[in-house]
């Protein structure tokens, strides 16, 4: 599982780094974006679900494969 | 406040000062999404408001047709004056890009996560000391005596003024938001509001603090000082937007927790549910609604919006839309999808959403702490305010 944060969308609720601050970093502005690469371990896939049902903006995609939208 | 007529219609003829819809207004957003998800009102000027969470969310995002200039539920009746102390409102929220954009960044830093972390110890011990008041007299008004009083104590702590003054800066607020009707009691909060900060704004131009206010004032951007019009309008803001919202969530909190007891008995004995019973208590009890102004003629969903038109950003009933929500008239302290739009929608997204959270699960740790029995002394006690924010402002509680 990888994820990515669309910067786009995003507005900083900052509800994915209150959930899983594992897997994502937020900014002084409250921008979020996920850490590293934004492979998700096994051990934290239901919280990383859990971050993309509760983001109010619907900017948290899961990636699949391994091409990135863009 | 019944200044006006009874509402007969409530899809072309709405009022959300309406008693019937300040106490309870849920009923009437379930009947309008059914058949008329966006009604209308000449009330105080051609007035529309949706109920979905799709055209709430929507009409949020489309900041070309709806600007942000009034954000004023309640519009102002009275003599403007023809050489406004504020020509902007209050940015950034009464704001369109790129005036929006600025102002925001300067404040956001002071509601980051990392800036909010270091405002709980004092808003615990101000939650403890509140609660030492009147344990031991076995009722409180859960309203006026804690939730009132939580605050606008932080944020004048952040802003750098006295929170001596905590029941003047209630009483300006609660004349802007809640009075809004009145044009004598509004003008009073305006100017009390006014006056305050044009002089806190000369002590700090001598003396600067570290606090936000000193910060705005000494502020920059692109090289140019910030206007000490923009400096008092933003300050205002954040004292008008940080002390009647919060308060109303945790009154509305403690008054689903008083009349519902197994959430609160599940909520003492399984404390990890705090941070989702936050969500989902903001979800169900959303104190806000703001409101846009139509930029343009526009055809929405329908709905034949004019330029002048106001309309009613009304995300409480959006969080209660069953096409976004399971069963969304039931409280689900561990809800799991829970995507509310307590805090807005798009780039108004509540600057302060951070603190709120925060105060707002202290309120209800400290609380639940020292009193995890406790229940309404007398139902019929209980007032409402609403409008432009909907919570309890009487809440008499009985505990042992």
């Amino acid at each position: 599982m990888k994820l990515r944060v669309d910067p786009l969308k995003c507005q900083g609720h900052a509800r994915c780094f209150a959930l899983v601050p594992e897997l994502f970093d937020v900014d002084e502005y409250g921008m979020s974006s996920v850490k590293g690469d934004g492979t998700v371990a096994p051990a934290l896939e239901e919280r990383a679900r859990l971050a993309v049902a509760n983001c109010p903006e619907f900017a948290i995609e899961e990636i699949n494969g391994a091409a990135p939208a863009s | 406040m019944a200044r006006t007529s009874p509402v007969t219609d409530w899809a072309v003829d709405f009022d959300v000062l309406d008693q019937d819809y300040v106490a309870d207004p849920f009923r009437i957003w379930d009947d309008l999404r059914q058949r008329c998800p966006i009604a209308h009102t000449d009330r105080r000027g051609s007035t529309w408001l949706p109920t979905r969470y799709e055209d709430v969310t929507a009409i949020a995002h489309d900041v070309d047709h709806f600007s942000s200039l009034e954000v004023a539920v309640i519009p102002f009746d009275g003599e403007e004056p023809e050489d406004p102390v504020l020509p902007y409102g209050l940015p950034p929220i009464s704001a369109d890009p790129p005036l929006h954009t600025w102002t925001r960044r300067l404040l956001l830093p002071w509601f980051s996560h990392a800036r909010v972390d270091s405002y709980e110890a004092m808003t615990r011990d101000l939650c403890i000391s509140l609660v030492d008041g009147f344990l031991g007299h076995g009722q409180a008004d859960a309203a006026a005596d804690y939730a009132q009083q939580i605050p606008v104590r932080v944020i004048a702590a952040i802003l750098g003024v006295s929170d001596s003054h905590a029941d003047m800066f209630t009483g300006w607020v609660r004349d802007v938001l809640e009075f809004a009707d009145d044009p004598e009691r509004r003008v009073r909060g305006v100017e009390g509001l006014i006056n305050y900060f044009l002089e806190e704004i000369e002590h700090r131009r001598v003396q600067p603090g570290e606090d936000l206010l000193s910060m705005l004032l000494h502020s920059e951007v692109d090289g140019v000082p910030v206007e000490e019009s923009v400096v008092l309008g933003t300050a205002a803001l954040v004292l008008i937007a940080g002390v009647d919202t919060t308060w109303s969530a945790i009154g509305s909190s403690l008054w689903h927790l008083a009349t519902n007891l197994d959430d609160r008995k599940r909520l003492v004995a399984e404390p990890d549910l705090m941070p989702f019973a936050v969500e989902e208590l903001l979800r169900a009890y959303s104190p806000v609604t703001m409101a846009r102004i139509v930029t343009k003629d526009v055809e929405y969903a329908h709905c034949p919006m004019r330029a002048g038109d106001k309309i009613l950003m009304n995300f409480p009933a959006a969080n209660r839309d069953p096409e976004a929500f399971e069963d969304p008239d039931k409280v689900v302290l561990d809800r799991a999808v829970n995507r509310h739009v307590a805090f807005g929608s798009g780039i108004h997204r509540c600057a302060g959403s951070n603190l709120a959270r925060m105060e707002l699960r202290v309120a209800l740790e400290e609380w639940l702490r020292r009193i995890p029995e406790f229940h309404l002394t007398d139902a019929a006690e209980v007032t409402w305010a609403g409008g432009q924010v909907r919570g309890p402002r009487i809440l008499p509680v009985t505990f042992p």
